[in-house]
């Protein structure tokens, strides 16, 4: 079985500064890997500054890994050429966070869909491409009639962000990475197009990358989880044990922090340590939370291994030392799918 | 208790080539000392252009076209654009969406608070001008040393809450806080969240919240108004908007929101907010209404007070008021 894409030990660094190279680990020996057979949705989340949309750009072949791997369907994305890595490009698609921004405004909403028909030849005929567009729109519950012949700014985010869907699903991605699609959309909004993807993940097979800081969607969506900090994992497993009994204390925070809309349910029990002033100096061995961390001990000078804790979940968290360490290559076994 | 803001029949109208639209049409509103209200609604529902309208920050084509905002005894409608200036910061401060991105880049965080102290109080001495600023950047948890710092030195919740403290700098009696959140991530916005929160009590200032995350909105305010093209379609306490809300547009509203039990239930909203150009005659909801009525088509409803300090505008409940 092969995998669709596997992310081994992939670290990026940025580094600016001409005299005096400073550099940032945007991501920290991260490995993942999607099957090809089961299609799956996966949540990266995390604060800003957590390395969550360096994975997607990643993934997406943007930017250049500094050390380890990205293999799609066991090939090296950035070693692709001709063929390939024109079906890398139509089975990997992404939708972005800002449905405003990505439309040209001097075009109709169908220039959207007609340039990936027409650049992948999807379509032999004009009643073809048609019929694909009408077919892709559906998809994502818009009326054809409704938005095409529009311009962009006669559409509401809500539409403009499900015809990203509908112009990734025209070319029968495999994969797509959605970066915050819906932190922009009105609430109301919000759950149509969550159920969009939710239905491209069971009815047409496509695996989903889900990148959010928002924990309550990724709860409603995902099936698995990975918590990112500053570019390392703290937490992964399967969506519902990690929520509903978070360990590692970043997590822990995290979900503290979420509002919910219950008011039996009460904000924030746990206080938040350090200002961010001081996080500057975060530091660049060890346990990447333990100057924020309210448990910190002694040995969180040494960058803890992931600790599995069941069946669907590990930490990377001394608190948890007595369980069996993990490779974090061997990280997604543990994810469900 | 005395109010210490009082909205009445406030009207705004945008003139655009297609015609008038009116993005606030006809609201009333009253809030007491240290009460917190959540202004809910979809894009272009309004709640904008009510809290600039209340600042009389309104630019054309938009016009304020009639009404009364009461703070504190005085209608601002009525004062001349200079004592206005002078309202603005001491009697009703604002602070916008995206407020972090309204800091002055090229002067230090203390010199924008000086400056607004100033604009103010020109007697004041500069000892005394001094204790004022830092006690307002420690009253939102900063420390003194953001005083001679630039915007660009301080992180998205530091200049937030740099922000939060130019607003309390003058001890306003209402604060309108736009968005304050929209931008930071779910702990920053706690942190945020719990600054405003404090700052409101120790100055005793009522605050009007404006947003569309309900979930902050459970866990912060005291009142919701739920907003529909230009109007207030339901105002109720925080408690029975989430457990009883009865208008059907406040009632989809809180069914669409995701939480723990319902996992994988999703519920949207049918349809689309309406363009105000073109608003649906009758009650401008009765297109998506899932209870509509032959009346709702052509007769606006009139606002009625239900039980428990309820205010609604649905002809459910009017006809058996």
């Amino acid at each position: 079985m092969s995998d669709l894409l596997e992310f081994k030990n992939v670290t990026k660094t940025y580094s600016h500064g001409l005299l005096s190279r400073v550099s940032t680990t945007a991501l920290n020996n991260v490995s993942l890997k999607l099957e090809t057979e089961q299609p799956t949705i996966m949540t990266v989340a995390g604060e800003s500054g957590s390395g969550k949309t360096t994975l997607a750009m990643l993934l997406l072949g943007f930017i250049e890994p500094t050390s380890g791997q990205i293999l799609y369907k066991g090939k090296n994305i950035h070693a692709l050429r001709g063929e390939e890595r024109m079906m890398f490009r139509r089975e990997v698609q992404a939708v972005f966070q800002d449905p405003f921004a990505v439309f040209n405004p001097f075009y109709t909403v169908d220039h959207l869909l007609t340039v990936p028909i027409a650049r992948f030849k999807l379509a032999k005929s004009k009643s073809e491409a048609r019929d694909k567009m009408y077919e892709a729109l559906t998809a994502v519950g818009l009326r054809p009639g409704d938005v095409l012949g529009r311009f962009p700014h006669q559409l509401s985010g809500g539409q403009r962000q499900r015809i990203n869907v509908a112009r990734a699903l025209v070319l029968r991605p495999k994969l797509l990475v959605a970066d915050e699609p819906v932190s922009m959309v009105d609430a109301s909004l919000r759950a149509n197009i969550l159920e969009t993807l939710r239905g491209l993940q069971k009815n047409y097979g496509v695996s989903i990358i889900y990148i959010t800081h928002d924990l309550t969607t990724a709860y409603h969506i995902a099936n698995s989880i990975v918590v990112l900090y500053r570019g390392a994992v703290m937490e992964a497993g399967a969506v519902d044990t990690v929520i509903k009994t978070p360990q590692h204390p970043y997590t822990r925070l995290l979900i503290d922090s979420i509002p919910w809309p219950d008011i039996n349910r009460r904000w924030g029990e746990t206080a938040i340590k350090v200002r961010e002033s001081d996080l500057s100096d975060h530091p660049s061995v060890g346990c990447r939370f333990s100057s924020r961390c309210p448990l910190v001990m002694e040995k969180c000078k040494q960058s803890p291994p992931l600790f599995r804790l069941s069946e669907h979940q590990a930490a990377s968290c001394y608190l948890y030392e007595q369980n069996p360490a993990i490779d974090p290559e061997k990280l997604s076994e543990l994810l469900p799918v | 208790m005395t109010p210490v803001l009082q909205i009445k029949n406030l009207q705004v109208s945008y003139y655009t080539d297609a015609g008038r639209a009116r993005a606030l049409d006809g609201v009333d509103l009253t809030l007491t000392a240290g009460e917190k209200l959540g202004l809910v609604g979809e894009s272009g529902s309004g709640k904008s252009t009510m809290a600039l309208a209340m600042m009389r920050m309104i630019k054309p084509p938009g016009r304020i076209e009639g009404g009364q905002v009461i703070v504190d005894g005085t209608d601002l409608m009525t004062l001349s654009e200079q004592t206005m200036l002078k309202a603005r910061l001491s009697k009703i401060a604002y602070i916008p969406q995206g407020a972090m991105n309204s800091l002055n880049p090229v002067t230090r965080i203390g010199a924008q608070m000086v400056d607004a102290i100033k604009a103010h109080d020109e007697g004041s001495s500069r000892a005394d001008i001094d204790r004022r600023c830092k006690l307002a950047l420690e009253s939102v948890d900063l420390s003194s040393s953001v005083f001679k710092m630039y915007a660009h030195e301080l992180s998205g919740g530091m200049k937030q809450r740099a922000c939060i403290a130019i607003s309390i700098l003058l001890k306003p009696k209402v604060i309108i806080a736009d968005e304050p959140t929209s931008a930071l991530d779910v702990v920053t916005q706690r942190q945020v969240m719990e600054t405003i929160d404090r700052v409101q009590k120790q100055i005793g200032a009522a605050v009007i919240l404006i947003g569309h995350d309900m979930g902050l909105m459970a866990q912060f305010v005291d009142k919701v108004a739920v907003m529909y093209t230009g109007r207030i379609m339901e105002l109720s306490s925080v408690r029975d908007m989430f457990t009883d809300p009865k208008h059907p547009y406040a009632q989809a509203l809180i069914r669409s929101l995701p939480n723990l039990e319902n996992k994988g239930v999703f519920n949207g909203i049918p349809g689309m907010a309406p363009a105000l150009l073109q608003l649906p005659g009758g009650c401008a909801f009765h297109p998506r209404c899932s209870k509509v009525m032959e009346n709702c088509k052509t007769q606006r409803p009139p606002s009625t007070n239900i039980s428990g300090g309820r205010i609604l505008e649905c002809h459910l409940y009017s006809e058996k008021a």
